[in-house]
């Protein structure tokens, strides 16, 4: 039985705040499941599905479900694999539609790591208590941008990835975040600018990083009748995909992601092939992220990323695979260091037609987005989704 | 200009009831791997299950120390360090850091050898690799 277009996604909203100063995180939760209610043209109590993750405050949905009022629940999945979480919960509102678990579900993603002056990428730190890989790997100072880099080294050792060529990935996010009123980097950057700022952790530097964000994002989808029922665009779930990476016992290899097993469930599913995505939206912690997903999503062989992206490939308008038209984690925003959501947010955009016009892709009908959460270097998570206009 | 490791303090490490052999061995300075004896098969980290199998025929073994490095980054923070995978003899890629050389001067493909550097508080030192 294939459940592919058993859901359509009906509304979708970015929160504009980029520092949360005076909002607390359950409050962006509601302004953006508000936003996003409004969006499609619904109201709180049709929403009979909920999901979040671990970084919504409380156990699980229960807080924010009672924050919300939401009190027509009758699913709920609070499952949590970081940033790729609000792609994989797509798949996974798809499957509860499908079989009638839950009519309207709600996803939602809120945080202000930034009010909270957090040190995302730079420091230690424990995804828990008592976590059996922890006393193997926190001693070593294992920060999210040196498990990334470890990818990168190795990647350029094995096929000859330069930093100039990483560096076109952030250039390629800055042409679109141009556009983009809200986005923190908005300035065009060069090869230059990149290679020659800072360096973090080696190969990366300071431009091949995202930024830290607060803010957030909701997403809601429906049953096909109700979304027919509304006055948005139609936007269809068309396949999904799953999968974590980890480090096999010891026997891990870096130059690939989770993304080799996700992509290609969720193109199935969907009965299309990469050579038919006309935009997709591809997580972007780092620069070496999108590399080496592209490869593994199929638009390029494996090694030939560097190339791939180069020269402006990236760039709507200009290059064969526009991505991240809304300037994405390098330019735009990283809501709660968590990325996955805007993924499918602008995703949602393009497929309405309603992205900048600089950027839009015309006649864009069909779109991917694929999260990665963890970390690429040690253990993730990988959802992908396809998504259509009817 | 050359990167020298820095004097870092390493976090103490949290010891459970499962992995405390494995640090007892530390403190004598031997560094064990795990041992699948369904398989025949070496994993990292140390646990006590298969990865292979999830059975629990599993035994901590003596490894000899010496392996490459297989990637590795130079954290470019006040106190420099150089996070790596170091793929040991016995066939298994272990998280770790390279010390007590120019972190500048470190490449994949290099010949390294086990060191074991205190850690903060009373608890077992880390595991850590330096050039051969």
């Amino acid at each position: 039985m294939s459940i592919s277009g058993k859901a359509y996604i009906v509304g979708a909203y970015e929160h504009p705040t980029r520092k949360a100063d005076n909002t607390s995180v359950a409050q962006l939760h509601a302004e953006v499941a508000y936003g996003a209610l409004q969006d499609a043209g619904l109201t709180k109590d049709d929403i009979d599905g909920y999901f979040c993750t671990g970084a919504a405050p409380g156990l699980g949905p229960l807080n924010m479900a009672d924050y919300l009022g939401l009190t027509k629940l009758r699913h709920l999945d609070s499952t949590d694999v970081g940033g790729s979480s609000y792609v994989l919960h797509v798949g996974h509102a798809l499957e509860a539609i499908a079989l009638g678990k839950c009519n309207v579900a709600l996803v939602t993603l809120a945080g202000r790591p930034r009010a909270e002056a957090m040190a995302t990428g730079t420091a230690p730190r424990s995804w828990g208590v008592n976590v059996p890989d922890d006393p193997f790997e926190i001693p070593y100072g294992r920060t999210v941008a040196n498990a990334y880099a470890l990818c990168a080294m190795r990647h350029m050792y094995e096929f000859g990835t330069t930093s100039e060529q990483l560096a076109w990935i952030k250039v390629a996010a800055s042409h679109h975040a141009q556009y983009n009123p809200h986005a923190m980097l908005p300035k065009v950057v060069t090869v230059e600018d990149v290679v020659n700022s800072p360096m973090i952790s080696d190969p990366l530097h300071r431009l091949d990083c995202c930024v830290i964000s607060d803010g957030g994002g909701a997403l809601i989808l429906a049953r096909p009748e109700i979304a027919k029922s509304l006055k948005r665009p139609l936007v269809k779930v068309k396949g999904h995909g799953e999968a974590t990476k980890n480090q096999a016992a010891g026997y891990t290899d870096l130059t690939y992601s989770g993304a080799r097993f996700s992509g290609p469930r969720a193109f199935e599913e969907a009965g299309v092939t990469p050579k038919d995505i006309q935009y997709a939206s591809i997580y972007d912690s780092f620069t070496i992220t999108v590399l080496i997903q592209l490869e593994d999503l199929g638009f390029c062989e494996k090694g030939q990323g560097g190339k791939f992206v180069a020269d402006g490939n990236l760039i709507s308008g200009v290059g064969k695979l526009p991505f991240n038209t809304d300037g994405g984690g390098l330019c735009n925003n990283h809501p709660a260091n968590r990325g996955g959501m805007t993924k499918v947010i602008e995703a949602v955009r393009q497929l309405r037609g309603e992205a900048h016009p600089k950027v839009q892709v015309p006649g864009c009908t069909l779109a991917l987005a694929h999260g990665t959460g963890g970390l690429l270097g040690t253990r993730h998570g990988s959802a992908t989704v396809i998504l259509e206009r009817e | 200009m050359p990167t020298p490791a820095s004097n870092r303090a390493i976090p103490a490490i949290q010891v459970d009831p499962t992995n405390k052999p494995y640090f007892d061995a530390a403190r004598e300075g031997r560094l064990l791997i795990g041992l699948c004896k369904d398989t025949g098969k070496h994993f990292w980290y140390p646990r006590g299950c298969s990865p292979f199998t999830l059975s629990n025929n599993v035994e901590l073994v003596e490894a000899k120390g010496i392996g490459t490095v297989y990637t590795y980054t130079v954290m470019r923070t006040k106190e420099p360090y150089c996070v790596a995978y170091v793929e040991l003899d016995e066939g298994v890629r272990v998280f770790t850091n390279i010390v007590d050389c120019d972190l500048d001067t470190v490449r994949i493909g290099q010949k390294v050898k086990v060191v074991f550097k205190p850690t903060q508080g009373d608890g077992p030192p880390a595991t850590m690799f330096t050039p051969v």
